[in-house]
């Protein structure tokens, strides 16, 4: 056993989380995350620049890695820096193209940004009620919240089948907006908008790529709440009421305790997921991590601002976006419920 | 045992019924549901409206312009209020300042004051926390110094909700620095267009403006704007706070946020279903409606002593607490209700171009975020369960 990270990992995660600290700090990420575009195209470049995404892709494919545990630790330290970026989408058309046989050069220089079209309006996640059609190399149909669908060069889609198909971004009507917990997204209006197909039966891949995406967003999610329980701790060591500091108040005390706890627990599952990604086990330990940190994550997320008080409630008070991220995850992916479900389904199989 | 309302309560229930479906402007309905903000025109409008009706300050005195309505008729108002999907009343000037007045005010305080809460022209808000003093109120430090007719104010006050509206501001000074805290604290009312003030708005989570913070340089405001004696704000601020709590929990809201789930979860569908018919949700809903049902009837049974006129001692910090948190409970599941619709910042340009979220849910996630603040503020859940630890041991 062991559960140290390897070196080569402990130099991307320094790195990254030393960039991020210096020229990502958290006032700059309000600033670009809620207007138009919603991120920062030039720290999209910049990290590109740095070998993020060929961080998330495998070696015998041009990446330099491309495990589990490598999509974790850059997810994480995303997390912690609360980083607008659409880095998710990247990862998810990093997987496709791996399953379709493409060519993953443009996508991992980040010359090409991708967003991938999954949900639907009556569909919410699920691959088989899709509705957007696919005739004669012409897609028709709405796919809603598109993550960084504003901005993105290459939309993949996925239509009733399900199948995947690629379409270039200009030949959609892309219609962007800003999340609550900030960063990009989009409606994407198909209408006989020209495709082609990456993936005919598509629905093994697109499977894949989402618990992929799972795993990213549970890993995001633990490196905020780790971000958010230190700044808890810290105010709880500062803030003085009754002449005291509110931390030594006992039902406080207590309860950042628990969330110490929780927070434990989701690393844990963060990890079990990432070991096993290349494995039979892989949806399994995707849902059980997806649906523990979805609750955890909103546990953290709502105990932090309680035990703040009114600061938290604000803008101006970092916190409070840390907050809107760590609940707004569980609205990506697939909720804690629908992993839940996922898993109940699971259960007689062993 | 009767669980249900008299005869002459369900004839008033009835009448309020009647007079909302009449009254209520349907545009400001329409927001109200969508939990839009409203504008000071529009909460303006609607308290015209209950004023030319007399119902605007029901519950007052019937020698102040009230109708004298007891805690089960003022119950009875709210929740169909709330079902109505009426504005709640901005409650500073009506139930905060206007019992305070009736209290401890002096007549020409009366006289000049109240009529003006009424018919609108005074729009007050409330000064009471500070940066370094939320659940420690009585640390206050805002000074207030005697100089001859007047008193000089220095200090800041915050979280002062819809003070962008407000012309007149009552605070809680501090007006003697020696001896126990609580016994240097007085009630001040100031015009906020004396010089020396300035409001600079708070933006909250989800980006709205509801708060604001108010810095005091300097104010020269008159001694006749004391309420009751110097030093003994502390008195006036404790006898609020075991003011008008019968809608403490806000089970109206609930309701009516209730019955809005529901519906969402009847129209919007997963895995081809209607979301209602999901296990796991629909229990979600299930267990909250027992809750709150529950909670409904506590309610119900401790209006029914106060109409008796007993004493409430831990029933209001009780409610406070289980009122919040299922009301935070419903507004969570609002938000899961929309899986990945709930997403999108909302804008009303987004709701009108783009319609994510089936109509009128476009906010809940915003809703979600913003109610966060019902279990912080009007004392803290934390503080209420000191305050109920502390009846246990007496
Ligand atoms: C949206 C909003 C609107 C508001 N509107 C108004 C208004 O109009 N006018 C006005 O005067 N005020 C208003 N308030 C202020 C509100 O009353 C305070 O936020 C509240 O009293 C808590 O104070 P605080 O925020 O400073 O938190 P703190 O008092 O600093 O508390 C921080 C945390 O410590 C906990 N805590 C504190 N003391 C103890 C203890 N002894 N034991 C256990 N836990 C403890 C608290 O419960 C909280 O979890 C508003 C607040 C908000 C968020």
């Amino acid at each position: 056993m062991d559960f140290s990270i390897s070196d080569d990992r402990r130099m991307l995660t320094d790195t990254l989380r030393r960039y991020l600290f210096e020229q990502y700090p958290v006032d700059h990420r309000t600033r670009v995350a809620y207007a138009a575009p919603f991120h920062d195209p030039a720290q999209w470049a910049a990290l590109a620049g740095l070998g993020l995404f060929h961080a998330l892709a495998p070696e015998d494919r041009g990446g330099i890695g491309g495990t589990g545990f490598d999509v974790a630790v850059v997810f994480e330290e995303l997390g912690r820096a609360l980083c607008p970026e659409p880095v998710l989408g990247q990862l998810m058309a990093i997987r496709l193209t791996l399953a379709a046989g493409g060519d993953l050069e443009p996508l991992l220089t980040g010359e090409t940004r991708a967003a991938v079209a999954l949900d639907e309006a009556e569909a919410g996640w699920d691959l088989d009620a899709l509705t957007t059609r696919a005739a004669d190399g012409r897609l028709t149909g709405r796919k809603t919240v598109v993550y960084g669908g504003a901005g993105a060069d290459r939309l993949l889609v996925a239509a009733a089948g399900p199948g995947l198909w690629d379409v270039a971004a200009g030949d959609a009507e892309v219609a962007g907006y800003g999340m609550i917990d900030g960063g990009p997204a989009a409606e994407v209006f198909l209408d006989a908008t020209p495709a082609s197909c990456l993936i005919p039966e598509a629905r093994a891949a697109l499977e894949e790529a989402r618990d992929w995406a799972a795993l990213a967003l549970s890993a995001e999610a633990l490196g905020a709440m780790e971000a958010a329980f230190a700044m808890l701790t810290d105010y709880l060591a500062t803030r003085k009421q009754f002449g005291q500091p509110i931390g030594t108040f006992q039902a406080l005390q207590h309860r950042a305790v628990d969330l110490a706890i929780e927070i434990e627990q989701a690393r844990s599952i963060v990890i079990l997921a990432a070991s096993a990604m290349d494995t039979p086990e892989r949806a399994k330990r995707v849902s059980q991590a997806k649906h523990l940190v979805g609750r955890i994550a909103r546990q953290v997320a709502e105990e932090v601002i309680q035990m703040h008080g009114g600061i938290a409630m604000t803008w101006e008070y970092p916190v409070s976006h840390y907050a809107k991220r760590l609940v707004m995850i569980d609205h990506q992916m697939g909720d804690s419920d629908w992993h839940l479900e996922r898993l109940m389904g699971m259960l007689e199989a062993g | 045992m009767d669980l249900t309302y008299s005869p002459k309560e369900r004839a008033f229930q009835a009448e309020v019924r009647a007079f909302l479906a009449e009254a209520l402007p349907p545009d400001i309905a329409a927001k109200v549901a969508a939990r839009r903000e409203l504008g000071k025109a529009e909460m303006d409008r609607w308290h015209a409206i209950l004023n030319a009706k007399g119902w605007l300050a029901g519950p007052w005195p019937k020698a102040f312009g009230g109708q004298g309505w007891g805690p089960v008729e003022s119950h009875i108002f709210e929740e169909e209020c709330c079902r109505a999907n009426a504005p709640r009343i901005v409650p500073f000037g009506l139930k905060m300042l206007a019992p305070v007045l009736m209290t401890y005010g002096t007549p020409a305080q009366q006289a000049e004051y109240l009529p003006r809460i009424l018919d609108g022209r005074d729009w007050w808000c409330q000064g009471y926390s500070e940066p370094g003093a939320g659940s420690d109120l009585a640390s206050l430090k805002t000074r207030a110094v005697r100089d001859g007719d007047h008193y000089v104010v220095n200090g800041q006050k915050t979280w002062t909700t819809l003070g962008q509206h407000a012309n007149r501001i009552f605070c809680l000074v501090r007006t003697r620095t020696d001896g126990k805290p609580q016994e240097g604290i007085s009630f001040l009312l100031v015009d906020l267009d004396t010089p020396g003030i300035e409001m600079r708005p708070i933006r909250l989570i989800e980006g709205g403006y509801e708060v604001n913070e108010v810095f005091f340089t300097d104010v020269r405001v008159p001694v006749t704007n004391l309420v009751g004696q110097e030093n003994e704000g502390w008195t006036i601020a404790k006898f609020l706070l075991g003011h008008e709590r019968t809608n403490i929990a806000g089970v109206g809201f609930s309701l009516q946020a209730l019955e809005q789930v529901k519906a969402l979860a009847c129209r919007v569908t997963r895995g081809g279903k209607p979301l209602i018919r999901n296990p796991l949700f629909a229990a979600r809903l299930a267990a909250v409606e027992a809750e709150l049902e529950a909670m409904r009837i506590t309610n119900l049974r401790m209006l029914d002593r106060a109409a008796r006129g007993g004493r409430l001692t831990t029933e209001p910090s009780m409610l406070k607490i289980k009122g919040t948190v299922i009301r935070q409970a419903i507004n969570d599941l609002a938000r899961r209700a929309l899986g990945p619709a709930a997403a999108p910042f909302p804008s009303e340009d987004l709701e009108a171009n783009l319609q994510i979220a089936p109509e009128g849910h476009a906010r809940n996630a915003a809703s979600y975020f913003n109610n966060r603040k019902i279990s912080i503020y009007g004392g803290s859940n934390e503080i209420q369960r000191n305050i109920l630890a502390k009846g246990l041991n007496s």
